[in-house]
């Protein structure tokens, strides 16, 4: 990179007025370069907010998913403590929480009414354990190794309903991530040919340019500092827009979903954290497109 | 300054521009290179400055060979020689004082010594008056002085022009020699492609007459003639 680095400043702030004198000039493409860029990063933002939320709802639903160990009714305090223990050493155990046999009843009694409130007098059920993986995902293979263990009666975290779950989670993330991918370059093939048609306009400049003497550098600079700047000015809207939608739409549902399960993620890292990749993935898309156009013509 | 050994260019589409080219010309020359349409001027001449790389043979450019030179160095290779286009290749938007300046820029000269240069060259090709006007107001010739004025304006070694009299009228032609030879009397090198036979016979110089891509005859004080 020698241009870079004999470069002066003299150069550089020259190549920077060329870079907004040609914007100015090819008025048009540089608004149609620019639309292309905020629709297609509008749609981008829109989905990586939908995807980043529906990720969190099935974190929600995954990390909800426990084991519930039912001991034996016979077994002694004692005897149920131990297996608590044992089964906290399990590697990958995230939390064992105890509820005594009558914790239990009282949920039952809850759930199906007052009558059964005579159970009291001789309480069917066993102590409970309820066991939460560390990783989700692991809830199977544990369930399975704490029902080899002594005193337990059931062991039960909805088989088979679970791996389904994590089945739909997996695809309908990837399919996300898959969109997000063809809108991207989707975006990237239609920026870069909006600006190669401004640059093939300018063909013959370059041409001359070359031919007078000029380095590769010299020409591309000034080109590269257009796509960047098309790529500023075409993220300004999808970042306002996306910012705004989602801080309206977060007032508006948060409150209705305190008691829920489904979160929205919070605003404020969120949406800065999005807005920063759509400012990136502008000015990538701007430069990569530039790059990708000036190429052709630096071969004189 | 310039020696060809053996070059050979063949096009991609067949046609031999360049069969066994053998030539020296030395420093501070004056060269015309005359033939028929089609007998290889224009590539003899684009192989210079390397617009076009020969198949085969060696080219050296003040003792520089072109076949080992990378493609980072060619644009210091062209900043010693000024080109003339046969089409000019001014830039439309940019007006006469804008264009010669532009050839400054490229190089990264000092504002100071483009405004200097540039003043100074627009003086010698008679265009002082008309330094803020377009190309598309200029005249053929003006447009043609315009074009020498950018190629002589960094100084070069040497001076390549295609056709730089091509459809011009007399008068203005002979203005435009008058350019090149104030130029070739500061020791530049000028090689010149032309059609005009009255410049060539009158202007005696060196001249090299390209037939089927071959040099077939090189002659100083020649004159234009080839049929016979």
């Amino acid at each position: 990179m020698k241009g870079f680095t004999v470069m002066k400043g003299r150069t550089l702030s020259r190549h920077f007025r060329e870079s907004f004198k040609s914007l100015g000039r090819n008025g048009w493409m540089t608004f149609a370069s620019i639309s292309a860029v905020a629709v297609t990063l509008l749609l981008v933002g829109s989905f990586i907010v939908m995807m980043m939320n529906l990720n969190k709802m099935a974190d929600n639903i995954e990390n909800d998913v426990e084991i519930k160990v039912v001991a034996d009714a016979a077994a002694s305090n004692a005897a149920v403590k131990e297996l608590q223990e044992k089964v906290e050493k399990i590697d990958g155990v995230a939390s064992v929480e105890f509820a005594s046999r009558e914790d239990e009843l009282d949920k039952v009694i809850k759930s199906y009414g007052k009558e059964l409130s005579l159970y009291k007098q001789s309480n069917p059920l066993g102590d409970a354990l309820y066991v939460k993986a560390v990783d989700p995902h692991n809830t199977a293979a544990i369930a399975k190794k704490i029902d080899t263990y002594e005193y337990t009666d059931e062991v039960v975290y909805g088989a088979g309903k679970v791996e389904k779950l994590f089945n739909v989670v997996k695809i309908s993330r990837n399919v996300g991530l898959i969109l997000i991918l063809a809108l991207l370059f989707t975006a990237m093939f239609l920026i870069s040919n909006t600006i190669r048609l401004t640059i093939i306009a300018r063909g013959r400049e370059i041409e001359i340019m070359k031919l007078v003497g000029a380095t590769n550098n010299f020409v591309r600079i000034p080109f590269i500092l257009e796509g960047i700047w098309l790529g500023i000015f075409g993220s300004i809207l999808p970042m306002a827009g996306v910012a705004i939608a989602y801080q309206q739409i977060h007032a508006y549902w948060q409150p209705k979903l305190v008691n829920e399960m489904f979160q929205l993620l919070d605003p404020v890292p969120f949406i800065i954290q999005v807005d920063g990749l759509l400012l990136f993935m502008g000015v990538f898309i701007g430069v990569w497109g530039s790059l990708m156009s000036v190429r052709k013509f630096l071969k004189v | 300054m310039i020696k060809m050994k053996n070059v050979y260019k063949k096009y991609p589409n067949g046609v031999v521009a360049a069969n066994g080219i053998n030539i020296d010309i030395k420093r501070g020359e004056f060269v015309y290179v005359v033939g028929p349409s089609g007998a290889g001027k224009s590539t003899f001449i684009k192989m210079m400055y390397r617009e076009e790389t020969p198949t085969s043979g060696q080219i050296f450019i003040d003792g520089t060979d072109l076949g080992t030179l990378k493609n980072k160095e060619i644009p210091y290779l062209r900043r010693q020689i000024g080109v003339v286009f046969q089409d000019f290749k001014l830039l439309p938007r940019l007006n006469v004082y804008e264009n010669v300046a532009f050839a400054l820029e490229v190089i990264e000269e000092t504002p100071t010594e483009i405004r200097k240069k540039v003043t100074d060259v627009l003086a010698l090709v008679g265009l002082s008056q008309k330094a803020r006007m377009f190309p598309n107001e200029l005249s053929g010739g003006e447009q043609q002085r315009v074009s020498i004025a950018r190629s002589i304006v960094n100084e070069p070694k040497m001076v390549i022009a295609d056709e730089p009299t091509g459809n011009l009228d007399p008068d203005t032609s002979l203005g435009i020699m008058n350019i090149f030879e104030k130029i070739n009397n500061r020791g530049t090198t000028i090689i010149m492609a032309t059609h005009n036979k009255d410049i060539v016979n009158s202007i005696r110089h060196r001249v090299l007459l390209v037939e089927g891509g071959m040099i077939t005859r090189d002659e100083y004080e020649g004159v234009y003639s080839y049929e016979g």
